[in-house]
């Protein structure tokens, strides 16, 4: 096979590459080398979910203690809150850029991005990725859309503030809010930016997995963290045009008078010239790649989840066959159910009642999933690594956020609770904090991989906990609020005397998510200076049996000093009866009348 | 004052998990410190793990025993109501049933099988048994919840014009909302933005040749008659809107360019969704929130909070601009007397015209 002489012609050249000069800029700023752009990824994702967090952090205690002058809202937000007093536009804004920054910026760069560029390579026996230049680019494209991102939010007239859904035509038309003018052109030029991002990131990880498996690495052989990459990346590259291709309408009718989206409105006294266009045209453009987009987050944060599972109760991941199949399904279900977010759009209902269908269906590969998972742990030898406790942690709130998908996917229900606080309950806890958990746990298990040092587990176990208890203290209430009807995206409810007996709550919540904001502050000690203070790490420090646990604790160009090891059994020879040790890396060959389990 | 007492109180917080490190660091100190989980490291957080689990389960009780009183927010006020609170219950008893159980089993494993050095581990990679069994499962218990929401679906979208309902056109614009009825002919008149006139007085833009339309009254509370059907046409002059009425179990969104329908039965007057004792005591409950509070804002010099009655309502759901939050209509639910009488004293279009 090609990928075979690959590898050798690749081995050939890197036996006299060791002696290349790197400078500061080629090592640290433009590198072609995907272990430093998966560090460069996680830090801009760290940096961006910093401002995230913060900005939930302001709305919440907006929605506490509404039109209460704050200090914090007075130092941060300058002109937006006159005296201290939060302004309406500005609550919206932050919702809007709260949401975008924590599913584009963080859940989807930060965490696909990261272990992707990180962990493929590595995984598979490969020296890189297979185009380190386009790798490049596509982290540089990132980084500056995450700028442009940032730009926005100092903008006169205020960042884009339609919901991270920018639904025209409010966010078509400036007069129809203040975001919708400067704010919202740097929100589309920015997306777009990111997604031709991604798109050469996914093709690279499609690309390296497809061709650079070193020997013996056959498909089943690989570990559940590469097909999540894989199929992660195969559902970005089908999805993300057609948001490329939303993004590129809405700005044709915003700047070129086109009406793809707009038509029949009157606003501020006067008709404007839009017609023949939908809205809800739009709807569907937007979450055809909108639904995906959940999945592109859950799906690596299951593939991490996955392998520092079995790796941690030292057995084996139970049904890896099962797991790989039902990631498949996850993704192809997932291209088909858009429509579950416009029930109520003014679509034809009986295409409601088909979305309602496959929505529900998602719900049986997802419990297959979650039972493997469960019974992963029955009868291991639990070692609790903060890895650990997030991958559990992870498996739980995927439960409770999971479950209330059925009330939500059924099309009868949602009439009731649809933009309501039970929705954002939901994917909080079951796209948001499952991903954030994921996210964690893979940090916390290949931060010794990334840096060659380990992260305190004393100060891992304290930012766990705190925060395990924070996510449901936020969440779990926020269902009851919009059970009770109470709408998302209300700067203030107290117009409304009606929810007057749901003000407590939010009070509670948000108590819980300023605790649970302020813990991340642990977190990001422990990864900054464990950076430079940490303790050394060994070589294998969780004793793995993935081959990226074989490439020596200094970064190398190329990963192995010598040749790439071959692939002799799967991922997951934990415990194996027969073996000394309860752990057999994947590149030991086969005892003499050792069998490899049909997997 | 509150948001800088919580400062002061997360950075004491903060201080405090500091200095809990630091002590845990120097314990430490002496032993081998290779920052993997230790016996003891197993030991405790399988024993958080089962407080974790209570926890869930505390949550969980605190939140229906206080705030779940199911079917929330009041019985429903539509015929259709009873069927989506019956099929909410259903769906939410299976999800507490599966939660209860998986959140169990999850947390007990992790706390019965915790790590202790010298024990292997059952290698345990495949059972089709039982894979099959946790697939076929979700499916049976999925198969009768699909059939039971479409059914109730397709019962809740189909309108049924034979029924001769009231035909009312929902108006919804930043940021108010209007309903407009037919009139004596309970046809609506056509109307397009392009035709709107505000120095005429012609807010909705209808047109003034139509015939239908010389009798259409427009109004700014919404008022139905009891056991009446009513089909809702809902449009929107500038931007996306959505029409919620959550005590009749209803929504839809209001498209420029477009028009919606979603149709119901009110079946519980105004006056007497009052007088249930649920309403009652969610009402007196209200009341003494807004008393409380009164008193904290004379005190500042402000002005006390009204009293609170019970009405129907309609909220803008769909993020519409800057008084998304106040963009609410006012439902009256009456007997037919009461209706005919306030339809009476409504001003129909051809008269509501300034020339």
């Amino acid at each position: 096979m090609s990928a075979h002489e690959d590898t050798h012609a690749h081995d050939a050249h890197d036996d006299h590459g060791h002696h290349h000069k790197e400078t500061f800029v080629t090592k640290y700023i433009f590198s072609q080398d995907h272990k430093m752009i998966a560090k460069q990824y996680l830090i801009t994702g760290t940096i961006m979910g910093v401002i995230g967090v913060l900005m939930s952090m302001m709305f919440r205690m907006q929605i506490a203690w509404p039109e209460e002058p704050n200090v914090l809202f007075e130092a941060l937000l300058g002109k937006w809150a006159p005296e201290g007093v939060m302004d309406a536009d500005i609550y919206l804004a932050l919702v809007t850029i709260h949401g975008t920054i924590m599913v584009f910026f963080v859940l989807t760069a930060g965490l696909s991005g990261t272990f992707s560029n990180l962990l493929i390579p590595l995984q598979i026996g490969a020296r890189d990725m297979a185009s380190g230049f386009l790798n490049m680019v596509s982290y540089w494209l990132f980084f500056l859309s995450s700028v442009i991102m940032v730009i926005s939010l100092f903008v006169e007239a205020g960042p884009a503030a339609a919901g991270w859904t920018i639904y025209p035509p409010l966010s078509a038309l400036p007069m129809a809010q203040g975001g919708s003018g400067m704010g919202m052109t740097l929100w589309l030029v920015s997306m777009a930016i990111f997604i031709a991002s991604s798109l050469l990131g996914s093709l690279n990880y499609v690309v390296t997995v497809i061709n650079l498996r070193t020997k013996g690495m056959s498909m089943t052989r690989l570990p559940l963290t590469i097909w999540a990459f894989f199929v992660t990346a195969v559902i970005g590259i089908i999805s993300f045009p057609v948001l490329l291709s939303a993004a590129l309408l809405l700005i044709m009718d915003r700047s070129f008078g086109t009406s793809f989206f707009l038509s029949d409105i009157f606003i501020q006294g006067e008709v404007l010239h839009y017609q023949g266009g939908s809205p809800v045209l739009f709807e569907h453009l937007f979450w055809f790649l909108g639904h995906p987009e959940v999945y592109i987050v859950i799906l690596p944060a299951m593939g991490l989840v996955s392998e520092i599972m079995a790796s941690n109760s030292r057995k084996p991941i139970f049904g890896y066959r099962a797991m790989i199949a039902s990631i498949l399904a996850i993704a192809f279900l997932s291209t088909i159910v858009w429509g579950h977010h416009m029930f109520i759009s003014g679509m034809n209902p009986f295409l409601g009642s088909v979305f309602t269908f496959t929505t529900l269906l998602i719900a049986i590969p997802s419990a297959v999933k979650a039972f493997n998972w469960i019974t992963t742990l029955w009868k291991g030898n639990l070692q609790m690594n903060p890895a650990m406790l997030f991958s559990i942690g992870f498996v739980s709130t995927f439960i409770t956020g999971g479950l209330t998908g059925i009330i939500l996917g059924d099309s009868a229900l949602d009439i009731n609770v649809h933009d309501t606080y039970f929705v954002v309950a939901h994917f909080h806890l079951v796209m948001g904090i499952s991903a954030l958990y994921g996210m964690f746990a893979g940090i916390y298990h290949w931060y010794p991989k990334m840096f060659g040092r380990m992260l305190n587990k004393n100060l891992g176990y304290i930012h766990f906990w705190i925060t395990a208890v924070c996510a449901y203290g936020v969440f779990f209430p926020m269902h009851f609020i919009g059970m009770a009807g109470l709408p998302r995206r209300y700067y203030t409810n107290s117009n409304f005397p009606l929810f007057d007996d749901l003000a407590n709550v939010n009070v509670i919540i948000t108590i819980f998510a300023l605790i649970g904001g302020v813990v991340q502050i642990v977190y990001l000690y422990n990864f900054f200076s464990s950076i430079f203070y940490g303790k050394k790490a060994t070589q294998n420090p969780w004793s793995s049996t993935t081959l990226e646990w074989t490439t020596p604790v200094e970064h190398i160009h190329g990963n192995w000093p010598g040749e790439i090891p071959h692939v002799h059994r799967w991922a997951y020879d934990y415990s194996k009866p027969g073996h000394d040790v309860d752990f057999v890396p994947q590149n030991i060959p086969l005892k003499e009348g050792e069998e490899e389990l049909q997997h | 004052m509150t948001a800088l007492l919580t400062i002061i109180v997360l950075v004491f917080i903060l201080v405090a998990i500091w200095q809990m490190v630091k002590i845990f660091d120097l314990a430490q100190a002496k032993n081998e410190n290779s920052q993997v989980a230790t016996d003891k490291d197993n030991t405790i957080n399988g024993y958080l793990m089962m407080g974790f689990l209570a926890f869930i389960y505390i949550i969980t009780i605190v939140c229906f025993a206080k705030w779940g009183d199911l079917p929330l927010m009041s019985n429903s006020a539509s015929e259709h109501g009873p069927t989506i609170d019956n099929l909410m219950i259903i769906s939410m008893i299976i999800i507490f049933i599966t939660q209860t159980i998986t959140q169990f089993l999850l947390h007990y494993f992790a706390f019965k099988y915790k790590g202790e050095k010298g024990k292997k581990a059952l290698f345990f990679a495949d059972n089709n048994k039982l894979e099959a069994i946790w697939t076929i499962i979700p499916v049976i218990v999925l198969a009768g919840l699909i059939i039971y929401g479409l059914n109730t679906w397709i019962n809740i979208m189909g309108v049924d014009e034979s029924d001769d309902p009231l035909v009312i056109e929902l108006y919804a614009q930043q940021f108010n909302w209007k309903a407009r009825y037919g009139g004596a002919d309970n046809t609506l008149g056509k109307a397009n933005v392009r035709l709107i006139d505000i120095d005429r007085a012609n807010i909705l833009g209808l047109d003034e040749a139509d015939p239908n339309a010389q009798d259409d009254v427009i109004t700014t509370e919404l008022h139905l008659p009891v056991g009446k059907p009513v089909l809702f046409k809902m449009r929107s002059q500038d931007v996306l809107h959505s029409a919620y009425m959550p005590h009749f179990r209803a929504q839809m969104n209001c498209v420029p360019g477009m028009i919606t329908q979603f149709g119901f039965t009110p079946t519980v007057t105004t006056a007497e969704m009052r007088q249930t004792p649920e309403m009652i005591e969610k009402v007196a409950n209200i009341n003494n929130i807004r008393v409380e509070k009164s008193q904290k804002l004379i005190a500042e010099g402000g002005e006390a909070l009204e009293r609170y009655e019970f009405d129907y309502l309609l909220l803008c759901n769909k993020i519409c601009g800057k008084s998304h939050y106040n963009m609410q209509m006012k439902i009256v639910v009456e007997t037919q007397e009461e209706y005919d009488a306030w339809m009476k004293e409504q001003k129909e279009f051809k008269n509501s015209l300034v020339n």
